[in-house]
C-alpha cells in the first residue's frame, strides 16, 4: 500500500509503491474528491519521488490516496481541439464539454529524426517589416521574441498571429497558444484578440496564470506542443506555436530543481536547462513528405534586458535567430520596437529572394542594416561632438537613421504590409542616402528598383 | 534487475557486470553503458529515454563494451551518437525516433568489390593493408588486418563486409572491423606536425593557420557564426576524410549539411563533397547519454581513417554540449561536483579527447603517414571565455579562434577576432609555406599583424579626439588597415568564388595591400599628401582581388608601382 512519507515543495516521497515506472502519472485523490495530478522523477525501490503539478498544498500523508496510471501524461486530441480553451494541464476551463478523444498522446512526444526533417525556407510574410524585411521568418522556423517587462511583446505576436500567411500557397493555419504563469489581463487580450478576429475558431489554447500552480507550467508547453504536432503531422495544417512566457518556465523548473537539491548551474538554474528547452523547441519544423509544419515563436521577458541572463543564453543557442525588443525605442514611442541590429533570422537567406520574395530582398536588407548601423553611429557621436561636428554625409546618415525609425520600424498595430509595400519604403528611405554609399547594391538591381516607385 | 531510474541513469543489479560493458535494459530492451559499479549495483547511462522503466525492470549484459563498427558503408553515412544509422532508422520507426530499435550501423546487405595487394603466403602484421575497396570516387577504403600471421588464402571479387576476404593463419579475415568507442587507436609513432590544413579561408590559413593533425578550438557566443565556421571547415579544408560531429545542437543544422553536401563540390576533385563525409547527428533534443557518446563515436572512426594514412579532419559541434552530457550523468551520479557544477575530471576528459589528434606513421605496410586534426567549437554561456569548458580546451588546443560578437554585430564574418586570436602553429608550419606559397609570407603576415594591432590602440585615440587630428602616418595605418579588413579578412560563406581562397591567392591579396602600405609610407616621407595618395587609381582595384583570378594581382602590382613612382616623381620635380 503506497503512503506519502514525506511532502516538501512540490515534491512528495512516497513509500511502499510497486511497479511503478520514471516519469510515469499519479493521480492524487483528495477526500474532498479533488483528483491532482503528479508524475514520478525518481524509482528506487519501494519509493517513488512525485512532483504535484497543482502543489501539494491541502495534501496530508494519511488519507489522500495515490493510483500510478502506468503511462505518461497525456493530451486527448482530435480535430474538436480547433476553438477550444484548455488549462495548463490540458483540461477544459472554457465551459465547453471535455472532447471525445480521437487519440491520446504523451506529451512528451520523441524527437524527430534528423533525416527526416525538411528545411525551412517558405516565406511567410507576417505583415511587419522589421520581421519580413530584415529577420525574415520562414515555415517551421523557431524564433523567439527577446522582451523585457513592460514591453509590448503580447501586441507584436497577436499581430504576427493575425497577419501572417504564406504567399501563393493554399492556407491551412492554425494557431496553438501556450501561456505560462501571464497575467489574466494578458490571457485576455489573447483570448479577446482571436475572437474578434474570428481566428479563435482555427486556434487551441493552452492557459496557465499567474495565480495558477506554478508546477503546472511545466507541463503546459509540451501540452501545446503536443497539439502542434497532431495539427501539423496528422492534419496537414500549419502552426504557429505561440508560447509566453519562457522565463516563468524556467523558474518553475528551477523550483523543482531547488526542491531536489540538485546541484545548481548558472543563477541558480538547473545544468540541464538547456537540454530541456531544446526537447521544447526542437519540435518545430517541418518534415519530409508531410504538408504540415510548426513554426515556434517563444516569448521571454529578459530579467533587466539582460541577454546574457541563462534564459535568454541557452535560448538563443538553439533557436534560429530571435527578435529583440529594444527599449529606448518603445520610449520614443515606436511600435513595435523591435531593434534591427541584434535580431537575427538565421533562416532568413534561404527563405528570401527571387521566386520566394523580390530578387533585390538581400540586398536591400543588407544595406538597410549597415545605413541603420552607421546612422546609430553618427548619433552616438553627435551626443560626444555636438551636431556641428558632422559632416555633411554624416548628416545625412543622421537623416536616414531618424526617417528609419519612423518609416520602417514604425507601423500601425493592424497595419498589414505586404512584402512589395514594405521592399517599397526600404527603396524611399535608401534613396536619401548617396549612390555611392549603397555598397551592397549591385547595379543591375538599383537601375531596377530604385527609381521604379 | 533495476533498482533505481533517475532520468538516464539507471541503478541495476546486474550478474557478471563490469565497467564499461554494454547493457540491454527493460522490456524494449533500450541500449544502456555500465559507468559505475557499487556492491551488487551497476549505475547505467542509457543512450534512450528512459520514461516508463520500472524498479524490478530485467537488465542483461552483453559481456562487451559498446563498440563501432568499422569497414565499407562508413562514407556518406549519417549516424546518431552511438553509430545507428539514422536512415534505417527512419525506415524501421518513422519519421520520429521511437525506442528500442535494433538496427546495425552497416549494411550486411551490399556488395562491395574487395581487390587484393598483398599475395597468398605473404607475412601479415597488424595494420598491413591486405588490399581495398573504392567505397566512392573520392576514398580508397583500406582493409586492414589485425592479426598477424601468413596469408593462407585471399582472393578479390564482390563480397558483403561479413564475408570472408582472406585467411590469416587459419582465421577468417572479414572487411568489418569491431572497435571500442572509448579506446584510442594507436599510431606506429606521432611526429611533430609540419603541414597546414588548408582550409581556404583567409584569416585561418594566413594569419592563423592549424596543422595536419593539430587541435584547435572556436569559442563563440550565440549568433557569431560557429556553426558557418565549422560549416565552411568541413567543406574546404583539403582533408580527405571528414567528420562532422553535430553534438547537441540543432536538428535542421544536420538537415541544411545533409542537403547542402550532396551539391558542392570539391575544389580539387569536382566530386561532391559528401563523398568523403561522414556524419553524426545527436542533436539537442536527442537523448542526452547518447550525445556523451557521439564524440568518442565520431574520434575512432577519425582514427580508422587515419590509419589507413588519410588526413583526417574531425569537426566537433559544440563540445560544451558534450560537457553538459557529463555534468548531467556526473549529477546523477551524485558525484562532488567541481567548477561551475561541471565534474572535477572535466579538464582529463578534455584533454584526452584533443590529444586523439596527431600526425605520425600509421601500423603495418606499406609504410605510409596519417594525421588527425581536431576543430571543437565551444559555446561559452554569454559568452564568457573564462568559463570552465573553454578554459579546459584552451590548455590542450594549440589554435584559438576567438568568435567576437561584436564583429558579427557589424557583420563582419567571418567573426573571427584577430587581436587575441592566435596559433602556436606558425612556425611548425612556416617551412611548408616557404617552399609551397612565398619566401615572403612570414614578412607580409608580420607587418599585416603589426597595422591591425596599431589600429586597434589609434582608434581609441581616434574616439577621443577625432581621426583629423592623427599624423599622416598614423592615418595611412587605419586606412591601410581598414582596407586588411574588408578586402582581405572579410570573406562570405556564400559568394561562390569568394567562399575559397587558394593559398597563393590569399598571400597575393596581402601582398598587395602591404604593397600598397610599403609604397604610401615612402611616399609620405617624400612629402605626398595623404589624400592624394588616396586618390591612386589602382587602390580601387584591391577589392576586386578576392573575387578575381589570383594571377590578377600581379598586374596590379605593377599598376601600384607604376602609380606610385608618377606621383613620388611629381613631387620630387617639384
Amino acid at each position: 500500500m503506497s503512503k506519502i512519507r514525506e511532502i516538501a515543495g512540490p515534491l512528495m516521497m512516497v513509500d511502499g509503491v510497486k511497479g511503478v515506472g520514471y516519469d510515469e502519472l499519479v493521480e492524487i485523490i483528495l477526500n474532498t474528491g479533488e483528483v491532482r495530478q503528479g508524475k514520478t522523477l525518481l524509482v528506487e525501490d519501494d519509493k517513488a519521488l512525485v512532483q504535484v503539478f497543482e502543489g501539494t498544498v491541502g495534501l496530508d500523508s494519511k488519507t489522500v490516496k495515490l493510483k500510478f496510471k502506468g503511462r505518461g501524461l497525456e493530451l486527448p486530441v482530435s480535430e474538436d481541439i480547433l476553438g477550444r480553451i484548455f488549462s495548463g494541464l490540458g483540461k477544459p476551463i472554457d465551459g465547453a464539454p471535455a472532447i471525445i478523444p480521437k487519440k491520446q498522446i504523451d506529451i512528451n512526444g520523441n524527437p524527430i529524426n534528423p533525416v527526416a526533417r525538411d528545411y525551412p525556407d517558405d516565406f511567410i510574410q507576417t505583415g511587419i517589416s522589421t520581421i519580413d524585411g530584415l529577420n525574415t521568418l520562414s515555415r517551421g522556423q523557431k524564433l523567439p521574441i527577446f522582451s523585457g517587462s513592460g514591453l509590448p511583446h503580447s501586441h507584436l505576436a497577436a499581430q504576427v498571429a493575425r497577419q501572417a500567411k504564406v504567399l501563393k500557397k493554399e492556407q491551412n493555419f492554425a494557431v496553438v497558444f501556450g501561456a505560462m504563469g501571464i497575467t489574466y489581463e494578458e490571457a485576455e487580450f489573447f483570448i479577446d484578440n482571436f475572437k474578434k478576429t474570428g481566428a479563435i475558431e482555427t486556434s487551441v489554447l493552452f492557459i496557465n496564470l499567474a495565480t495558477d500552480p506554478a508546477i503546472e507550467r511545466i507541463a503546459t508547453p509540451r501540452m501545446a506542443l503536443t497539439a502542434a504536432e497532431y495539427l501539423a503531422f496528422d492534419l496537414n495544417m500549419h502552426v504557429l506555436t505561440i508560447l509566453t512566457d519562457m522565463t516563468n518556465y524556467c523558474e518553475s523548473l528551477r523550483e523543482v530543481s531547488a526542491a531536489r537539491k540538485e546541484v545548481p548551474g548558472r543563477r541558480g538554474y538547473p545544468g540541464y536547462l538547456y537540454t530541456d528547452l531544446a526537447s521544447l523547441y526542437e519540435r518545430a519544423g517541418r518534415i519530409k513528405g508531410r504538408s504540415g509544419s510548426i513554426t515556434l515563436i517563444p516569448i521571454l521577458t529578459m530579467p533587466d534586458d539582460d541577454k546574457t541572463h541563462p534564459i535568454p543564453d541557452l535560448t538563443g543557442y538553439i533557436t534560429e535567430g530571435q527578435i529583440i525588443l529594444d527599449r529606448p525605442l518603445e520610449r520614443k514611442g515606436i511600435y513595435p520596437p523591435v531593434d534591427p541590429l541584434p535580431s537575427l533570422s538565421r533562416l532568413r537567406d534561404k527563405a528570401i529572394g527571387e521566386g520566394k520574395t523580390r530578387e533585390d530582398h538581400a540586398s536591400v536588407a543588407n544595406q538597410l542594416f549597415a545605413a541603420y548601423a552607421r546612422g546609430k553611429e553618427v548619433r552616438e557621436l553627435m551626443v560626444i561632438f555636438g551636431e556641428a561636428a558632422l559632416s555633411p554625409l554624416d548628416k545625412t546618415y543622421l537623416k536616414f537613421a531618424d526617417e528609419f525609425e519612423g518609416k520602417f520600424i514604425r507601423q500601425g498595430e493592424y497595419e498589414n504590409r505586404t512584402i512589395e509595400e514594405t521592399l517599397k519604403i526600404s527603396w524611399q528611405l535608401l534613396n536619401i542616402l548617396p549612390r555611392e554609399e549603397l555598397k551592397r547594391i549591385k547595379d543591375e538591381i538599383f537601375n531596377k528598383y530604385a527609381k521604379a516607385d | 534487475m533495476i533498482k533505481k531510474v533517475a532520468g538516464p541513469l539507471v541503478v541495476a543489479e546486474i550478474e557478471n557486470a563490469k565497467m564499461g560493458d554494454l547493457v540491454r535494459v527493460g522490456e524494449k530492451k533500450l541500449i544502456g553503458e555500465i559507468i559505475e559499479l557499487k556492491g551488487d549495483y551497476a549505475s547505467i547511462q542509457v543512450y534512450e529515454e528512459t520514461a516508463g522503466l520500472k524498479v524490478g525492470d530485467i537488465v542483461e549484459t552483453t559481456g562487451a563494451p559498446l563498440m563501432v563498427e568499422l569497414g565499407p558503408g562508413l562514407i556518406s553515412s549519417i549516424f546518431d551518437g552511438i553509430e545507428r544509422p539514422l536512415e534505417t532508422l527512419l525506415k524501421k520507426s518513422g519519421d520520429f525516433i521511437g525506442r528500442g530499435i535494433d538496427v546495425l550501423p552497416l549494411s550486411r546487405e551490399k556488395s562491395w568489390e574487395f581487390i587484393p595487394t598483398m599475395k597468398k603466403s605473404d607475412k601479415v602484421l597488424p595494420g598491413d593493408i591486405l588490399g581495398y575497396v573504392q567505397e566512392t570516387p573520392l576514398v580508397k577504403h583500406m582493409i586492414m588486418s589485425e592479426i598477424s600471421g601468413t596469408l593462407d588464402d585471399i582472393k578479390g571479387g564482390s563480397f558483403h563486409i561479413d564475408g570472408t576476404i582472406a585467411i590469416v593463419s587459419g582465421k577468417a579475415v572479414t572487411m568489418l572491423k569491431k572497435w571500442p568507442v572509448r579506446k584510442r587507436r594507436q599510431l606506429a609513432e606521432k611526429a611533430p606536425v609540419k603541414v597546414p590544413l588548408v582550409t581556404g579561408q583567409r584569416i585561418i590559413d594566413s594569419l592563423f593557420p592549424i596543422a595536419k593533425g593539430g587541435a584547435a578550438c572556436v569559442p563563440g557566443p550565440f549568433g557569431a557564426g560557429k556553426t558557418v565556421i565549422q560549416h565552411q571547415l568541413a567543406k574546404w579544408a583539403d582533408a580527405d576524410i571528414i567528420i562532422f560531429i553535430g553534438c547537441g545542437e540543432r536538428g535542421n543544422e544536420m538537415t541544411d549539411v545533409l542537403l547542402e553536401f550532396p551539391h558542392l563540390k570539391d575544389p580539387k576533385s569536382g566530386r561532391p563533397l559528401m563523398e568523403r563525409t561522414v556524419l553524426i547527428a545527436n542533436t539537442s533534443n536527442m537523448p542526452i547519454a547518447a550525445r556523451e557518446a557521439s564524440v568518442y563515436t565520431g574520434a575512432a572512426i577519425a582514427e580508422y581513417f587515419r590509419d589507413m594514412g588519410y588526413n583526417v579532419a574531425l569537426m566537433a559541434d559544440s563540445t560544451s554540449r558534450w560537457a553538459e552530457a557529463l555534468r548531467e550523468m556526473s549529477g546523477r551520479l551524485e558525484e562532488m561536483p567541481g567548477e561551475e557544477g561541471y565534474p572535477a575530471y572535466l579538464g582529463t576528459r578534455l584533454a584526452e579527447f584533443y590529444e586523439r589528434a596527431g600526425f605520425g606513421k600509421c601500423m603495418g605496410k606499406p609504410e605510409r603517414e596519417g594525421s588527425l586534426t581536431i576543430i571543437g567549437s565551444v559555446s561559452p554561456p554569454g559568452g564568457d571565455l573564462s568559463e570552465p569548458v573553454v578554459q579546459n580546451t584552451l590548455r590542450v588546443t594549440k589554435v584559438f579562434w576567438g568568435l567576437d560578437y561584436a564583429l558579427a554585430h557589424k557583420r563582419h564574418f567571418p567573426a573571427i577576432n584577430w587581436i587575441n586570436s592566435y596559433s602556436l602553429y606558425n612556425e611548425s608550419v612556416k617551412e611548408y609555406l616557404l617552399a609551397n606559397v612565398s619566401k615572403e609570407l612570414p614578412k607580409v603576415r608580420g607587418i599585416a599583424l603589426e597595422i591591425l594591432s596599431k589600429e586597434a590602440e589609434l582608434e581609441e585615440i581616434a574616439r577621443l579626439v577625432g581621426v583629423e587630428s592623427l599624423s599622416s602616418l598614423e592615418q595611412l595605418i587605419l586606412f591601410t588597415a581598414k582596407s586588411i579588413r574588408e578586402d582581405f579578412l572579410y570573406q562570405s560563406a556564400f559568394d561562390p568564388v569568394d567562399q575559397y581562397s587558394s593559398l597563393r591567392k590569399q598571400f597575393k591579396i596581402l601582398n598587395s595591400i602591404i604593397l600598397f602600405y610599403g609604397q604610401a609610407k615612402n611616399a609620405l616621407s617624400m612629402g605626398v599628401e595623404l589624400s592624394k595618395i588616396k586618390e591612386i587609381e589602382a587602390i580601387k582595384k584591391i577589392p576586386v582581388l578576392k573575387f578575381a583570378d589570383e594571377n590578377k594581382a600581379d598586374a596590379i602590382e605593377t599598376e601600384l608601382i607604376d602609380q606610385f613612382h608618377a606621383l613620388t616623381g611629381r613631387v620630387s620635380h617639384e
